[in-house]
């Protein structure tokens, strides 16, 4: 979700319109034809290849079945193809990919019931599974998505909550009762997502068999591991000549040629198994860089600041009325803009950087600004009519 | 009167004041029917320039030896080090790409056209030798009676034109290491603008304030400088309207370089007080510059970002509009030679506080002073100018007539006088 960069404060107060579309609708194409389109026909095939065998699930935020929608239609049909197969989960999220849970319970709820209405609606089941944007998570998240009726929910194996313990056995969250969580095991998760095309990787090149060989030597000491990854991974983040696509087409034969491992999706899990022991995360944690908590969106003065300002203007969102503002604000919220601010690689540069559309973190901070203050005046000359 | 000029910056290729002011005093010489050759770097094709002779020393074809290199360097000793210097570069950043090599002969005769930037790139001292070589050649060729050199990255030039030619110099001078660097100044620059001021037969300074700095920091006799005031040559072509504003409060604006001389910390510092008191108030900072992403997270830091707005670089006619749109102009410079914009914002009718370290104050009658670090009283003033709608108005009347009395032609005059003193009478 791209902000028009040349959105200035002299367009404040006349141009309400903050989105880059041009820019939007580029990158879904592109990213639909490297990626969602190619990677879903391979599952596809897998999954009738396999008889069942194999499965595998999915999260898809309302904002990215809007693009696709706009701009990209097949996508939708080839992931209704993949829900009708019944081998595959879609998990519940925040519509919007927004940091909602750390600033607004209310906001947080509306936005997953939304998700999840629409997830019910395309795909013709209710998700029972849920996994909150790029998988942050604490206690007080567990609750709360234990009280909305979900049955299981992801999150990061970070090193900090683990200890010498492994992500490879079901969780109990603390002070939950029924809820199960799966943590995501991030070495083998990472291996194919970050560093299958690495060549400066000491375990490059990565082929089925060497890493089927790393997912069986878990067998005997864990009873689940839990592959979370960026599908675009799959054709974007590694493009088609790494390899990547042939990678996942052999994946399942060599995974399955030990008779003790199963490929199954959340619920079907933790359906299966019981917790071995209990969670406790009193800090937030996620899946982002290196210290896996919520720095890469809050922390500095700037990504503090805008979310805070932008947060404060929920009420009056609300008070409103109008369903364009309320979208329109919310697609403010979305955990990118604030990601697009940090300031923590900036003077070495590195993924941040390279997902980062803008020149500096400061610019991006500004471009949000003009538009977050445009938004509030606009707000309030709609709240006095 | 011929006068041959040389200078760094002409617009549009501006950075700081120094090209608006030479287009101001050009302009205002030409109303005095005085011929002037104005020697740039570097020319385009879309520099104002209909007034005067404009020549860019990359199109002029001068054979320039190594003999001839070699002899400069040692006539103007502090030009041996080729490092990469800007004007406007502060300490830190020159301490992270320093690099110490010898200015090489070969290199500067290696430099084509191409490689006049004329800009202040890592290749400025490269440049001003050749840029100073080639003004001697032209002194050569040209008829001209005096030599008129601005700033420190033409003084070498104007050295070596009088030289050449034996005609008088005069430097001017617009800013100072001491403006620019506080108390740490690059020792060579310092160095190249003390040669000027020696070897020059009279001085300009921009105002008494940057005169004292002259004669305390360089041990150069008052007797020769001469004090001309900057002037306005702005002319307001959206009108008298006032531009409309998207939000009802009162916007006060900087409009500067983001850097330590233009002290854009106190304007955030006060911004936050100001808005403590009085949240009605908004405040614009406009301008490009080291310190500008410090600014940025400071303002975040102070939680005002709803209420303070950065508008980055801003040119041509979005200059207008936001003096336009602007309720009160702050100028909290550190040290300021001399000050252009508050005399610009009084055009716009917008009243200004100035620091009273700059150039500007001397002739502002109708101004709020205040000392650059006093951020509170800056805060105060803030507050009761937004406040005070007829000491508001007081005082950009008392601007307005002090914008009357500035006219570059007028300035051109006093330069004019400096020109006849030393040529001995107009020809």
């Amino acid at each position: 979700m791209r902000l028009d960069q040349r959105y200035t404060f002299f367009d404040m107060g006349r141009k309400h319109h903050y989105r880059d579309d041009r820019a939007n609708a580029e990158i879904l194409r592109k990213v639909a034809h490297k990626c969602y389109l190619p990677a879903n026909r391979l599952m596809l095939d897998l999954i009738r290849e396999f008889q069942g065998d194999f499965r595998i699930s999915y999260s898809i935020t309302g904002v990215a079945l809007e693009q696709f929608q706009e701009f990209c239609p097949e996508v939708l049909d080839t992931f209704r193809a993949l829900a009708d197969t019944g081998c595959v989960e879609f998990i519940a999220e925040t519509y919007y990919h927004s940091l909602s849970f750390l600033f607004s319970r209310e906001e947080f709820k509306r936005q997953v019931r939304k998700h999840h209405d629409v997830m019910t609606e395309l795909f013709g089941r209710a998700p029972t599974a849920f996994r909150n944007t790029e998988l942050i998570y604490n206690n007080e998240l567990a609750k709360e998505v234990e009280r909305m009726g979900y049955k299981t929910i992801l999150t990061e194996g970070a090193d900090q909550v683990l200890g010498w313990r492994t992500p490879n056995f079901v969780y109990q969250p603390a002070g939950c009762e029924k809820i199960k969580a799966l943590l995501k095991n991030y070495r083998l998760s990472d291996d194919v997502a970050f560093r299958f095309s690495d060549r400066n990787w000491a375990e490059w090149p990565l082929t089925t068999e060497k890493y089927a060989r790393w997912v069986h030597d878990v067998a005997g000491s864990g009873e689940v591991i839990n592959l979370f990854m960026d599908y675009e991974t799959i054709g974007e983040h590694q493009w088609a000549d790494t390899g990547i696509f042939d990678f996942f087409r052999s994946l399942p034969r060599a995974i399955l040629a030990h008779r003790d491992f199963q490929f199954r999706t959340p619920t079907e899990t933790t359906a299966n198994l019981d917790p071995v022991a209990q969670l406790d995360v009193p800090h937030f944690t996620s899946w982002a860089d290196l210290e896996r908590d919520v720095t890469a969106w809050l922390g500095n003065p700037m990504q503090d600041q805008a979310a805070e300002l932008a947060y404060a203007l929920e009420d009056a969102v609300q008070g409103c009325g109008d369903d364009e503002m309320e979208a329109t604000w919310r697609e403010m919220l979305t955990s990118d803009h604030f990601y697009y601010m940090c300031t923590k690689w900036f003077s070495d540069g590195d993924v941040h950087k390279y997902f980062n559309p803008y020149e500096t973190p400061h610019q991006a901070f500004i471009v949000y600004m003009n538009a977050l203050n445009d938004f509030a005046l606009e707000l309030k000359t709609k709240t006095h009519q | 009167m011929r006068v041959f000029m040389f200078g760094w910056e002409f617009p549009p290729f501006i950075s700081g004041g120094l090209g608006t002011a030479c287009l101001g005093l050009t302009k205002g010489l030409a109303q005095h029917n005085v011929d002037v050759t104005f020697v740039l770097p570097r020319m385009e094709s879309n520099e104002e320039g209909r007034h005067l002779t404009l020549l860019g020393a990359n199109q002029i074809h001068a054979k320039v030896g190594i003999q001839d290199i070699r002899e400069l360097r040692e006539r103007v000793k502090m030009l041996e080090v080729l490092s990469p210097l800007r004007p406007y570069i502060t300490d830190t950043e020159y301490q992270s790409i320093v690099q110490k090599e010898l200015l090489s002969s070969e290199a500067v005769l290696s430099m084509d056209e191409q490689d006049f930037s004329g800009g202040y790139g890592s290749n400025l001292m490269a440049e001003i030798v050749r840029y100073s070589l080639i003004c001697a050649h032209l002194a050569h060729k040209e008829d001209f009676d005096v030599i008129h050199a601005h700033d420190w990255m033409t003084a070498p030039a104007g050295m070596e034109a009088k030289r050449v030619s034996g005609k008088p110099l005069v430097m001017h001078a617009h800013a100072l290491e001491f403006d620019r660097s506080g108390e740490h100044v690059n020792q060579q620059i310092y160095d190249i603008e003390r040669a000027g001021f020696e070897a020059a037969d009279r001085i300009i300074a921009v105002s008494h304030f940057t005169k004292d700095t002259i004669v305390k920091r360089y041990a150069i006799d008052p007797a020769k400088i001469t004090v001309v005031h900057n002037a306005v040559s702005k002319e307001r072509r959206l009108g008298q309207l006032r531009v409309e504003k998207p939000f009802r409060e009162k916007l006060v604006l900087f409009l500067g370089r983001i850097t330590f001389q233009k002290g854009p910390d106190y304007f955030v510092e006060a911004a936050a007080k100001v808005i403590k008191k009085q949240p009605n108030v908004r405040f614009a900072m406009a301008g490009s510059g080291d310190m500008f992403n410090r600014m940025v997270e400071r303002m975040a830091e102070l939680r005002i970002a709803d209420k303070f707005h950065f508008l980055g670089f801003v040119r041509g006619t979005d200059v207008e509009r936001i003096y336009a749109m602007s309720d009160l102009y702050v100028m909290p410079s550190v040290s300021e030679p001399f000050g252009i914009t508050p005399l610009e914002a009084m055009v716009y009718n917008v009243p200004a506080i100035v620091s009273k370290q700059s150039g500007v104050a001397e002739m502002l009658d109708g101004a709020v002073k205040i000392d650059f670090w006093d951020v509170d009283r800056l805060a105060d003033e803030i507050l009761d100018l937004l406040d005070n709608k007829e000491r508001a108005d007081q005082i950009v009347q008392q601007g307005l007539e002090t914008l009357k009395r500035t006219k570059w032609e007028i300035a051109a005059e006093h330069v004019l006088n400096v020109y006849r003193e030393l040529a001995g009478g107009w020809r």
